[in-house]
């Protein structure tokens, strides 16, 4: 068999590249081509404003049930103890509705905040907290733009609230508690691609009824919480000062250069220390 | 009082170590100083806070909430305590590396300081921490989360202590009279300078950098993506400034331990670290208003945040630069001294205003720290100066080394 040296080199190449990037190149690409991000679409202009979704996911996730009372205009926020809250805004005769829930988003601040890998995008799309990891330092909240992690102050083995998109429930083949219970069918979850093209046939079926943005489509590098709305978003409390690249992006450029300053600070002082150096002799010998 | 602890630190040889140490713990001098009467108190409610923090939650006692997750304790502890520490890797760089021996006498007193900031600053940082246990998790490399800014932050806290334990533990041998260990442990200065002096460059950096995701919570006179640059910059006059004020304090207070020649040096060390100040505020200086203008931020600043931002870069920037300049060539010692103070409060407004007053600047409720974190802030601090002053008290740190030491070179 006549491997001449250019083949050889190539083989030894690609060799030793799959050697050292194998095991994710091997083992994760597979698995993640089948995999697609789930995702919720919330349609605003469905909505009834019933809460059952509120209801349902207190009782999925053994928190309390929500006693306070929706009042129109009042912006109900989601708390340490409530991962998803209706408000609703009056509008002539009528009330408009929104929803706010962690955005799960492609590529999350709080996941790259986190030192200990306890908030985790898992591959199905979810970003679940993980307990067992959490050291409490509380940067996920100071990084997620849209303020959805939430801290137990009161507790002195506090946990970190916020939406997981039932991801327990997703393993056993269920859809979220929320989206199961809407009533209206106002909440519905299925893969990120498959929502997107439903809420821009939405849109374009009616371009009357509904604003020409999917919230959540690009905002923050894109997320799985989608929301479609009649009115403008910002009327209705959601954040949209929001960049539209990723948020983990902005320090890329500060940890990229980390380990160019490791290498090249180190051999640059000790260049200067050793020049430097004579002077020590000359100094001593004076004494 | 000075010679009888040389002669036990260097004759100790043929006694009982734990005679020694337990002579050592006992205190020395007057106890009922000015500042021991402020500062005991202040510590034991401190105490008596922490407990509660960690019964009843971190929010029994901070005014943290929901929007603002890091408040006093990490903008002023952290952020600027760190910025403060800054003077150790300055001066072991010219004295180490550049090799200039002026500043010989007092690089170790700053590493001390420098040291002693880091345990008690990483360690209010624990206070901070809703699930201290779980600490270990990034430590031990189960968890290494190696996209977050505070993993690096962490890890660089760490290595930088160790670091700083080194280029001090000469000290540490002279004051036990352990010889050898002394020379084993002073050939390894030169190492961990130069590794402590790039940790410092990018934890100081990093400081500044873990705030970058948090691009519309902080006011944008205050926000920019050369944070990590700019707070690497103030660290350099931030740390010097501190080793101004505290030679100041340290002069006075432990003026029976600093030779004389040294004391006569006092007066060109000044002057040298007045001149490096004002070159490298002028510097921060220049890089600041670069920023400003690439931004275009020019309608913000006649807003009350406007008028805030000028306070700060001409109040306590420009004029304590300028400070510096001139009086480093008339030799004004006390308004070096002045300069210093107003430096060092330009960099606690700087960080606060990045960290907590800038911070959701726009928010209808406004974080304002509780007077229970300003006690733990306080009992933090004066911790630390009674351990500084325990160990300057027995070590040689302002003193001159023992004999021994000269004589082995």
């Amino acid at each position: 068999m006549g491997l001449d040296r250019r083949n050889f080199l190539k083989t030894m190449g690609v060799a030793g590249f799959t050697f050292l990037a194998g095991r994710s190149l091997a083992s994760d690409l597979p698995d993640e081509a089948d995999v697609e991000f789930k995702a919720l679409l919330y349609d605003s202009t469905k909505c009834i404003g019933c809460r059952a979704c509120e209801s349902a996911c207190a009782e999925a996730n053994g928190l309390p049930e929500p006693q306070d009372e929706m009042t129109a205009g009042v912006e109900r926020k989601t708390t340490e103890t409530q991962r998803c809250v209706i408000n609703a805004y009056a509008y002539g005769d009528t009330e408009i509705y929104s929803r706010h829930q962690c955005m799960h988003c492609n590529e999350p601040a709080c996941v790259a905040a986190c030192l200990t890998q306890a908030m985790y995008k898992t591959k199905e799309g979810p970003v679940i907290w993980r307990a067992d990891k959490c050291m409490g330092c509380r940067y996920c909240m100071v990084s997620c733009p849209f303020d959805v992690p939430k801290f137990e102050y009161h507790s002195p083995n506090p946990i970190i609230q916020k939406c997981d998109m039932c991801y327990n429930r997703q393993k056993e083949g269920k859809i979220p508690a929320c989206a199961e219970n809407c009533p209206a069918e106002a909440l519905i979850f299925g893969t990120r691609r498959e929502l997107l093209a439903e809420a821009r046939r939405r849109i374009a079926e009616n371009p009357d009824l509904y604003q020409p943005i999917i919230y959540g489509e690009n905002i923050a590098g894109g997320t799985s919480s989608l929301s479609v709305a009649s009115v403008p978003f910002e009327e209705l409390g959601f954040e949209t000062n929001i960049q539209k690249t990723s948020y983990p992006a902005l320090s890329k450029g500060f940890l990229y250069s980390v380990p160019s300053v490791f290498v090249l600070v180190p051999p640059l002082l000790l260049g200067i220390y050793e020049a430097n150096k004579d002077k020590n002799l000359e100094e001593e010998a004076h004494d | 009082m000075t010679n009888n602890i040389i002669t036990v630190a260097s004759d100790n040889d043929g006694k009982s170590i734990w005679k020694f140490f337990v002579g050592e713990l006992k205190p020395r001098g007057k106890w009922l100083t000015p500042f021991n009467i402020i500062s005991i108190p202040i510590m034991i409610l401190g105490l008596v806070l922490i407990v509660i923090r960690f019964w009843k939650g971190i929010g029994s006692i901070t005014n943290l909430t929901q929007e603002v997750p890091w408040g006093l304790w990490i903008g002023f502890d952290v952020v600027t305590g760190v910025a403060f520490a800054g003077g150790a890797y300055v001066l072991t760089f010219i004295v180490y590396i550049l090799n200039v021996k002026k500043y010989h006498s007092i690089v170790r007193v700053t590493v001390l300081n420098g040291f002693l900031a880091y345990v008690f600053y990483a360690g209010a940082l624990l206070l901070d921490l809703g699930r201290p246990w779980n600490v270990i998790n990034p430590i031990i490399g189960n968890n290494f989360g190696t996209s977050s800014v505070l993993f690096l932050v962490a890890w660089h806290f760490m290595l930088y202590m160790l670091a700083e334990l080194i280029e001090f533990s000469p000290a540490i041998a002279e004051w036990l009279g352990a010889r050898r260990v002394r020379k084993i442990l002073s050939s390894m200065t030169i190492a961990a300078v130069i590794f402590g002096i790039t940790l410092s460059i990018l934890h100081q950096s990093g400081l500044g950098a873990l705030y970058l995701m948090a691009k519309e919570k902080i006011h944008p006179l205050w926000y920019s993506e050369f944070i990590p640059v700019l707070f690497v910059v103030s660290s350099v006059f931030a740390g010097l400034s501190m080793v101004i004020f505290e030679g100041a304090i340290s002069h006075r207070v432990f003026f029976n331990q600093i030779s004389e020649e040294n004391h006569k040096k006092q007066h060109s060390i000044l002057m040298g670290l007045s001149k490096i100040c004002a070159v490298a505020m002028f510097a921060y200086f220049f890089l600041k208003t670069l920023v400003f203008i690439h931004d275009k931020h020019w309608n913000l600043l006649m807003t009350p945040m406007g008028y805030w931002f000028l306070v700060e870069i001409i109040g306590f920037v420009l004029i304590p630069m300028f400070m510096f300049y001139y009086n480093s060539r008339r030799g004004n010692i006390l308004y070096i001294r002045i300069a210093a103070i107003l430096t060092m409060l330009g960099i606690i407004i700087n960080r606060l205003n990045v960290t907590v007053i800038g911070f959701k600047w726009d928010a209808p409720n406004h974080y304002y720290p509780s007077w229970m974190e300003i006690v733990v802030t306080l009992a933090v601090i004066f911790t630390e100066i009674w351990i500084f002053r325990w160990i300057v008290t027995r070590m040689p740190v302002l003193r001159d080394s023992p004999k021994w030491v000269h004589d082995e070179k």
